[in-house]
């Protein structure tokens, strides 16, 4: 039971991850396709939304990653070997979004200079949230073989898949979505930049749809795992849900709802990633890693919990401190009397 | 995965010095309400956040590299080792959310709250340091766990975060962290003062980072000296190849220097301290000091490295004790800040003297520890990733972290460089 619930921390870690982090890369994304009259408005907007929050969201992707190989040092091994390319090259990305970002921000100021960190910016914001989606996955597709605890399946398996790079391209679409709904909020003084945001967010949310379905179909021989998981019981009535909070989503940004559009929102990018992993469970790698065979010993699992738990009662409210200063209606209304 | 570390080490240094220098800064600015404090504050605020920038992705990367390098260790040693790492993320956190309040909320927060802010940055940034040492303490001094039938049992996390390298490897990395961000800052502002030493921004900018840097290197002499004794009690080998020392002998003496040479056993042209290293390790002058002839030769480190680099630590390590020593007595004989050419001179030529001690210390712990990357329990060479080709990978990650170093240093003279202009508030000629 221990292990379950730790891979249930890791999992919510990794939503958390997907609602903060992916969406600075989302942010990344439009600040490249930045375009029409207002993209300095626009840049100047996702800059000032993300600038104070981005390194604490990127935290969570270090957590999941110290999470997966205290409680699942097996899957943690295999994974970074069987994965080393796609791992890296993510890592590669990784690097270059934060450091782009804040090497634009005290950089000249000069057009030239700050021309060429955004672009270096925006494309590592493509480049990461993609391989991310490839990386997770290739887990699914069943092609990463660990027989007696020696991966015997090479470099090359499993994300080279259409599949995974389908996983890539949602992931990309998930991130630019969450982005721009959270544009909608982030610029509620400016009408005209709210307006490009809303649009960005209603043109990503709607891609999101057909992406899903594909991905979907090709499951069916690319991830075999995944797709007779999503075709049980208790699936039909989840992935009815996911596409209301979806299409809620996509209303309440169509009637300028924009407080709901961001709930519903991260409502559905949590459940397509709780679907998924209900699907895949108990897998951690389809078909020889499981959660259970996996697992580190009792005793380790029972501390890390407990430093869950006290780590969560820590960060929770830091967290929500940091949200409530720059994100919450003060914020935005003191925001207004500076500018007065 | 050296390469990485060898990089983060010294953001991570700088990443818990700084916001050290800032939060004084920002306190003292409090306290005195003189405006010069706080725009020092805000400007070691700037820096902090391109370094710790740059710290988050490099320490990022490093996590995964753990795995991608090192799988049979993570596989082995995760479960007994990842309790830190966890409890690192946290603190890690705290010091992520708490910088992103401090550099974002300068006008957002009542003052007091926004300086506890930055006190918080600062314990985040030192818990992270305790957290991921202790774990590097363990691959020296791993306890924790029995090996029954080659598998491992018996896993007892807290008693491996608590093992006998922890306290003396804690202390002596940030000590030396808050040793490297001092001197170095202090460097910069001591050139800037070459230039012009009546600017009071420097002056007091000087003051500070020396302060913090000049405290803290006698503590850490006494650090090291406790962990020499640790050493040479939980890794004899380590302490022989730091030394050079070959054969077992009582009153083994200090070697400075020289060329160790594995096949003559013996340490050419080094300059002798008698019966030193038992007084050192042991604190009696007939004392016995294990030499390496009682390991086998493949448990041998690599000797010249090793013994090169303790050197260069403790001589690093001296030069700045004298230098400390020479400006608090200045500094009491005069009454004020030493500014003398020949001071701010020696100053500007210590600054990288912390960061070399670092490297040269973490090489004595790694280099020290070979053959093994768990002590005594597992080879590095078991560890590592079976995939071919990573001289790729090193490379491209080489170049990728020059190019980082490069941009840091040179936007961090872009800061610091702003402030020598006009309008800077300048005390009254002769100080």
């Amino acid at each position: 039971m221990l292990e379950f619930t730790v891979a249930g921390f890791l999992l919510l870690a990794l939503i958390f991850y997907a609602v903060t982090g992916g969406a600075d890369s989302g942010g990344g994304m439009w600040d490249l396709l930045a375009s029409g009259p207002r993209a300095e408005k626009q840049r100047r907007a996702i800059a000032k939304a993300i600038g104070p929050i981005w390194e604490a969201n990127h935290v969570w992707l270090i957590l999941v990653v110290v999470v997966l190989f205290t409680a699942f040092p097996r899957a943690f091994a295999a994974i970074m070997t069987a994965l080393y390319i796609p791992v890296t090259l993510m890592l590669i990305g990784v690097i270059f979004r934060g450091s782009a970002f804040i090497f634009r921000k005290y950089d000249s100021r000069a057009e030239n200079v700050q021309n060429r960190w955004s672009t270096l910016f925006g494309a590592a914001s493509f480049f990461t949230p993609f391989v991310q989606g490839v990386t997770l996955g290739a887990l699914a597709t069943g092609q990463i073989r660990v027989e007696h605890g020696t991966l015997t399946s090479g470099f090359l398996a499993g994300w080279l898949t259409p599949f995974a790079f389908l996983c890539g391209v949602f992931a990309l679409g998930l991130c630019s979505f969450l982005a721009a709904t959270y544009m909608t909020n982030d610029t509620r003084e400016q009408q005209d930049v709210q307006n490009d945001f809303r649009l960005r967010a209603l043109c990503s949310g709607a891609a999101l749809g057909p992406i899903a379905l594909a991905a979907f179909l090709v499951a069916k021989t690319g991830a075999p795992e995944i797709f007779a998981g999503l075709t049980q019981w208790w699936a039909l009535p989840l992935i009815g849900l996911t596409i209301c909070l979806a299409l809620v989503a996509l209303a309440s940004l169509w009637w300028r709802k924009f407080s709901l559009a961001r709930f519903a929102a991260i409502g559905t990018a949590t459940l397509v990633l709780a679907g998924w992993s209900l699907a895949q469970f108990p897998y951690l790698i389809v078909p020889d890693v499981t959660i259970p065979n996996a697992a580190a010993p009792a005793i380790t699992l029972r501390l890390l919990l407990i430093a869950l738990i006290a780590g969560s009662a820590i960060l929770l409210p830091s967290l929500y401190f940091l949200f409530y200063i720059f994100k919450g209606d003060e914020a935005a209304g003191s925001e207004s009397r500076e500018k007065v | 995965m050296g390469m990485s570390l060898g990089f983060h080490i010294i953001f991570a240094a700088l990443g818990i010095g700084m916001p050290l220098l800032m939060v004084i800064a920002e306190g003292t600015y409090l306290r005195t309400r003189k405006p010069v404090y706080l725009e020092l504050a805000k400007r070691w605020a700037r820096g902090s956040a391109i370094l710790f920038a740059v710290g988050a992705v490099s320490g990022t990367v490093l996590s995964f590299e753990l795995g991608l390098l090192w799988p049979g260790f993570m596989e082995k040693a995760g479960a007994i080792i990842g309790m830190p790492f966890s409890l690192e993320g946290f603190a890690f956190f705290t010091e992520a959310i708490f910088l992103g309040v401090y550099l974002s909320g300068w006008n957002r927060l009542p003052p007091f709250l926004h300086w506890i802010s930055g006190v918080l940055v600062v314990i985040g940034g030192v818990m992270s340091a305790v957290f991921v040492v202790t774990a590097n303490a363990w691959m020296n001094a791993p306890t924790g766990f029995k090996i029954v039938d080659g598998k491992i049992t018996d896993i007892d996390p807290i008693a491996a975060m608590l093992n006998q390298g922890s306290l003396h490897q804690v202390l002596h990395m940030v000590l030396a962290a808050f040793i490297a961000t001092g001197f170095s800052v202090a460097a910069v502002h001591a050139f800037l003062l070459l230039r012009d030493n009546r600017i009071a921004f420097h002056r007091n900018a000087l003051a500070i980072a020396l302060l913090v840097g000049g405290i803290s290197v006698p503590l850490q002499i006494w650090s090291g000296d406790l962990s020499a004794r640790t050493v040479a009690r939980i890794q004899p080998a380590k302490l022989a190849a730091m030394e050079a020392t070959y054969r077992t002998q009582n009153g083994a003496p200090i070697l400075i220097g020289g060329i160790p040479n594995d096949d003559a056993r013996t340490a050419d042209y080094a300059i002798t301290i008698p019966r030193g290293l038992s007084i050192l390790a042991m604190r009696d002058p007939g004392a016995k000091i294990t030499g390496l002839e009682e390991f086998s030769r493949s448990d041998w480190p690599n000797v010249r490295l090793v013994h090169w680099s303790f050197d260069i630590m403790v001589a690093s390590g001296f030069a700045l004790l004298a230098l400390s020593i020479a400006a608090g007595w200045l500094w009491w004989r005069r009454r004020g800040l030493p500014d003398r050419r020949w001071f701010l001179c020696s100053l500007v030529a210590a600054g990288p003297l912390g960061f070399i001690a670092i490297e040269a210390g973490w090489m004595v712990t790694e280099l020290g520890r070979q053959p093994w990357i768990i002590y005594g329990v597992m080879r590095t060479q078991e560890a590592v990733t079976p995939m071919r080709g990573i001289a790729v990978p090193f490379a491209l990650f080489t170049v990728v972290y020059l190019f980082l170093a490069f941009m840091v240093v040179y936007l961090l003279r872009r800061e610091f460089m702003k402030t020598a202009e006009p309008g800077n508030a300048r005390l009254p000629t002769h100080a």
